[in-house]
């Protein structure tokens, strides 16, 4: 047993959060990795890997909606449980707190016009 | 020191220098967050860190004398900030504490259940730590955080500070001296640093502070698995001259926090040879021939005007929170003082303006501190009030966490998670005072205990 390890521990497959279900936490990854998936039909899409310092569920936090992903633990994974009104309590009184999830967000959006003007693209050519 | 600096409007521009006292918690988180505020907004400064002692070595030599509990709201906090404490450093994740009293123990765990609070080393560790332990101190590995985001390690004790055209000019052990546009003191209150500022700023005051009693006691992780686990094991007994005490369970050490009036070596054996702490020691088990153990001071009451143009008192040489989440109190205040120093300015009116109400949050924050804990010593002093509180939480643990009124309570006076008056506001909610009265009268009419009764295992 490790005694200095902080989180909880999960196992491979399990799901920390489900897309559609309302959250009221976010969640920093202490060790190991997770897979981020989206439902497309029937099948669960992986979009994302997360590692070590990663964060997820923060989205829940800010604008009230549902999850919008399901994270599901690969392999063994040991995450730490960020509470919504202790986290958001912590910014208003320090909202300097929120830069790194500000910059993290932001290269997310980032990657995401990459991706998505890629796409468009690859469509423009197929016409 | 002398008079007024050059500029009234002081500010950090690029080449500015920066001279930190003391490379503690409050020393580097304020370094870190400095630099890491000043490279966002392209700002280019050079930080010198003095610090004489090294964290990296066991024993007193590398040890900044506390607990060692982070506790769970720094934990979450220093997470978001991408600080994520890593197993090495961590000695032993806490997930709950057990409350001993003459009456009964009981267990509280963590809302979440999860392990939430950290449990550390200040050095490398204490004396008699393993050579080849992978483990290390919390001081070192912040130090080494500050030290990746550029500042520099100056391993020499500060034993002159003087105005030079108005900035501060710091003199080394060594004779060496160097002129600094903003000089931050971070010694805590454990060395003679403070006196250097006696005379130069007399609107200045020291903090006040009383002694405490730590100590390392060597048992093995595998013992104090089985023993202690991962609760930390906090004592309401009523021992003269004792207000608080607790067994924090770490690697292959547990620490013993004594908080109380002069105490000496026979309050020390009191307490361990009460039953209620026999109960959680292996059966058998004595103190070591050799142990480490300090008696270091504790800030009570902050330090009055802890800045000055150019000048600034952080953690707790300045101002932090009563008895608990003293490292908490060091990051809140070093991030107040980097905010300012670079988006407002370094003059004391800076200060004044943007890092003081972060410090008198604290202030007024254990003004209702020491409300609670004169609750908690009233408590302590009478068995049917301490039965009453046994008898509350026992029943409290089948219950969902927002109806743990009293565990919850406990729990963030003695984790030190929450601010004391979020403790003392939900201490003012009527169902509290109901059922606590409920249980003091079920108490002494001799009703069964809520675990006889069936309510609690």
């Amino acid at each position: 047993m490790n005694a200095g390890a902080l989180g909880k521990l999960l196992q491979d497959g399990e799901v920390i959060v489900r897309q559609g279900e309302v959250g009221n936490c976010m969640f920093v990854i202490q060790q190991g990795q997770v897979e981020v998936l989206l439902k497309k039909g029937d099948a669960d899409v992986c979009v994302a890997v997360l590692g070590e310092g990663d964060f997820f569920g923060e989205m829940a936090l800010f604008d009230q909606e549902v999850r919008s992903a399901t994270v599901r633990a690969r392999g063994e994974v040991r995450i730490l449980t960020l509470e919504k009104r202790t986290f958001l309590r912590r910014i208003h009184e320090d909202p300097s707190l929120a830069f790194r999830m500000l910059e993290k967000m932001s290269r997310r959006v980032r990657k995401l016009n990459e991706t998505l003007n890629t796409a468009l693209g690859r469509r423009g050519a197929l016409r | 020191m002398n008079a007024a600096p050059m500029s009234p409007h002081p500010e950090l521009d690029d080449g500015s220098r920066v001279a930190v006292m003391g490379g503690g918690p409050a020393g580097s988180f304020f370094s870190f967050f400095l630099l890491q505020m000043a490279h966002r907004t392209g700002l280019r400064i050079d930080v010198d860190i003095y610090e004489p002692r090294d964290f990296f070595a066991t024993g007193p030599k590398g040890c900044n004398m506390c607990g060692g509990i982070i506790s769970e709201s720094l934990v979450q906090s220093l997470a978001a900030e991408g600080i994520n404490l890593p197993a090495s450093v961590v000695q032993r994740g806490i997930d709950s504490y057990l409350l001993h009293m003459d009456v009964g123990s009981v267990r509280i765990e963590t809302p979440l259940q999860e392990m939430r609070i950290a449990a550390v080393h200040r050095g490398a560790g204490p004396r008699g730590t393993k050579a080849n332990s992978d483990s290390r101190g919390f001081d070192g590995y912040l130090l080494e955080l500050a030290l990746a985001g550029g500042a520099r390690l100056i391993r020499k004790r500060v034993d002159g500070v003087s105005r030079d055209d108005g900035r501060p000019r710091v003199k080394a052990q060594d004779g060496h001296e160097e002129t600094y546009d903003l000089l931050a003191v971070t010694t805590g209150v454990n060395t003679p640093a403070l006196k250097l500022f006696e005379g130069p700023l007399p609107a200045f005051k020291p903090p006040q502070s009383t002694k405490t009693y730590i100590c390392e006691l060597y048992m093995g992780r595998e013992t104090i698995q089985r023993t202690l686990g991962t609760s930390m094991h906090v004592f309401l007994l009523n021992i003269p001259r004792l207000e608080f005490a607790a067994l924090i369970p770490k690697g292959d050490f547990v620490t013993m926090c004594l908080l109380g009036k002069d105490i000496d070596k026979g309050l020390v054996e009191s307490f361990f040879s009460s039953p209620e702490v026999r109960q959680c020691l292996p059966a058998g088990w004595d103190f070591p021939a050799d142990f480490c153990h300090c008696s270091p001071k504790l800030n009570i009451r902050g330090a009055v005007n802890p800045f000055a143009d150019r000048i600034v008192f952080i953690g707790d040489c300045g101002v932090t929170r009563l008895f608990k989440d003293g490292i908490g109190a060091a990051y809140r205040t070093a991030k107040a003082a980097a905010v300012t120093a670079v988006f407002e300015g370094i003059g004391a009116e800076n200060f004044r303006r943007h890092f003081w109400p972060a410090c008198q949050y604290l202030s007024t924050d254990n003004q209702i501190g020491r409300i609670v804990f004169a609750v908690t010593s009233q408590i302590q002093a009478r068995r049917f009030l301490r039965r009453g509180v046994w008898r509350m939480v026992t029943a409290e643990q089948l219950k969902a966490g927002s109806l743990r009124r009293m565990s919850m309570v406990l729990w963030d006076t003695f984790t030190g998670s929450a601010p004391y008056r979020s403790v003392f506001l939900r201490t003012l909610h009527p169902l509290f005072w109901g059922r606590l009265l409920w249980e003091i009268l079920a108490g002494l009419a001799g009703l069964g205990s809520p675990r006889q009764r069936g309510i609690a295992s």
